[in-house]
């Protein structure tokens, strides 16, 4: 990686780290268990990696038998993270 | 078909960013989180579709079998354990990354004999490390909580000391793997190191602390798939990956606060060990407690104007939710005025009342925050505490020895009447006498929660 590659990175990490804090800071506390599981699930990004990885040579390399149980454990986490939240959600009603 | 790619990148993390700001807003939440999931489709399928067609059908089917897994345990987990599941999917997201980084770290030094450089090496290492702990120190929190190893906190002498040596250890490693990359072991080792840390940094935790260890790991899963994008040189990545970092972060300062505990504190464990042998000694003088009988609680409840309910974990152990929704509709037809008071650090995660009493089907705007209820207590008629302790122990305010002062606690003493619906006379999680079953206007319930309240409700209807 070139040092210019890596600086555009570092730049997008912080902003998006500052982004972070300004929205996470004004969530009500009714909402931190949906919230903590909704941004668990966006966690699970690492899957996009782990397709990557999959894409690689033959089932001989062990690269790719990486990849595989990687993109397994990902979309466990993305799938069910989706899931949960949304089941939690919904019970969120005002009578 | 790059520029494509890229694109949809940047729409899923746009979407990410929306997402998490609707679930800001109970009315919006719902929507908020299908929205980050359209991004994270997007993201998925914009990647999958620059895959070699060879390959697809390998990624599809781990792709389905990961994705019948994760409905499976979505559908199936109950509200009471999801502190529980999101521990595990913490520590699934961190064993993926840690996968990622080594797989493409192994692919370019091993299969495809490329060097790697400085920047790239010390992310996989970074990734490695981070994803390493966040998944052995997500399943202790996993296993603490499920009660399946104990949830006290473990501890032995030189705990911190094997800790930094760990961590020493673990930077040394990555100062030799970066000499020479075309050696894996040193990321094996590394991993290993690893694996090891996250167990060790977590067992000296108690359980009650664990609100604040699933926010912290939650922030490390963010930050393990941040170091991925490092490795992979790739902008979503780390775009979610800080964002999921930062609100870990805030969550668990929010979580630290609300215990009047420094972050480290908590991370050095051993919280309610030490505190029990020093309440021993200040105890002095047993508390007396007075008990009340069913019958005659029903007659209080039937006597009063406003009423708080104060629910802690130990009505969720005894799945008395459903039964203090019927409790809570009783009284409000009889006029009085019912709400919910809620400690930030009730339950086992951020928030996790709040979830519990949805689930009851309780209506959200009956839950008032701590802040905004606490000078309430003194014009309430009665304060029913279910299965909470040491958020109402008066002491956090005036004994200044005692391990929680400090701690901003419930004002449920100023109330006319407290009733306490608790299982036995057992300490809370401080290992603490509470002076509130003491006081003069403090009656004490016992026995099972959901029992004893079923048999409430049953005296008040004929009253």
């Amino acid at each position: 990686m070139s040092a210019e590659t890596f600086i555009i990175l570092l730049y997008i990490l912080i902003l998006a780290s500052y982004l972070g804090f300004e929205l996470i800071n004004k969530v009500p506390p009714t909402l931190h268990t949906p919230l903590m599981s909704g941004s668990n699930a966006i966690s699970g990004i690492t899957i996009v990696g782990a397709i990557i990885a999959c894409n690689e040579l033959g089932y001989l390399s062990v690269s790719k038998w990486l990849g595989m149980a990687a993109l397994i454990l990902a979309t466990i986490n993305v799938v069910g993270g989706y899931a949960v939240t949304d089941r939690m959600l919904k019970m969120f009603k005002k009578k | 078909m790059n520029i494509i790619i890229q694109l949809s990148y940047l729409i899923a993390s746009i979407l990410f960013i929306v997402g998490i700001k609707m679930l800001g807003r109970t009315k919006t939440a719902r929507k908020g989180n299908m929205v980050s999931s359209v991004g994270m489709f997007i993201a998925i399928l914009a990647t999958v579709i620059q895959v070699e067609a060879i390959s697809l059908v390998d990624i599809l089917i781990c792709i389905v079998i990961g994705s019948a897994i994760g409905l499976i345990i979505a559908q199936k987990v109950q509200m009471t354990k999801i502190p529980e599941m999101v521990a595990l999917f913490n520590g699934f997201g961190g064993l993926a990354s840690l996968a990622v980084a080594l797989s493409d770290f192994w692919l370019n030094t091993q299969e495809r004999g490329v060097a790697v450089d400085n920047i790239t090496g010390i992310s996989v290492a970074l990734s490695i490390l981070i994803g390493g702990i966040t998944f052995t120190g997500s399943l202790i929190a996993f296993m603490k909580l499920s009660g399946s190893i104990s949830g006290r906190a473990i501890v032995f002498t030189g705990q911190h000391l094997i800790n930094l040596i760990l961590l020493i250890l673990s930077i040394g490693i990555t100062v030799f793997a970066l000499t020479d990359f075309s050696n894996p072991n040193y990321m094996i080792i590394l991993g290993v190191l690893a694996l090891v840390l996250g167990v060790l940094v977590v067992i000296p935790i108690g359980g009650a602390d664990m609100p604040v260890v699933i926010s912290l790991l939650n922030s490390y899963s963010g930050m393990a798939a941040c170091a991925t994008g490092f490795v992979l040189n790739n902008n979503v990545l780390i775009v979610s990956g800080a964002l999921v970092g930062a609100s870990g972060i805030i969550l668990t300062q929010i979580m630290c606060k609300a215990m009047n505990r420094s972050l480290m504190n908590v991370l050095l464990g051993g919280f309610g060990q030490t505190s029990a042998a020093g309440g021993g000694q200040a105890d002095g003088p047993q508390i007396t407690v007075k008990e009340v009988g069913v019958e005659e609680a029903a007659q209080i409840f039937d006597s009063v104007s406003s009423l708080i309910i104060v629910p802690g974990y130990g009505m969720a152990v005894a799945h008395a939710q459903h039964v203090i929704r019927e409790l809570s509709e009783l009284c409000e037809k009889k006029g009085v005025n019912v709400r919910f008071a809620i400690h930030p650090v009730a339950g086992r995660m951020p928030g996790h009342m709040n979830v519990l009493l949805a689930e009851a089907n309780i209506s959200y705007d009956k839950l008032i925050e701590m802040d905004e209820i606490n000078d309430d207590f003194a014009n309430t008629d009665l304060v029913f505490v279910v299965g909470a302790n040491d958020v109402v122990n008066p002491a956090a305010k005036t004994n200044p020895s005692s391990p929680i002062f400090g701690m901003p606690v419930l004002n449920v003493e100023k109330a006319q009447t407290v009733i306490v619906s608790k299982r036995s006379m057992g300490k809370g999680y401080a290992g603490i006498e509470n002076e509130l079953f003491g006081a003069d206007n403090c009656l004490m319930l016992f026995g099972d929660a959901k029992q004893t309240i079923t048999k409430l409700v049953g005296e008040i209807k004929e009253l």
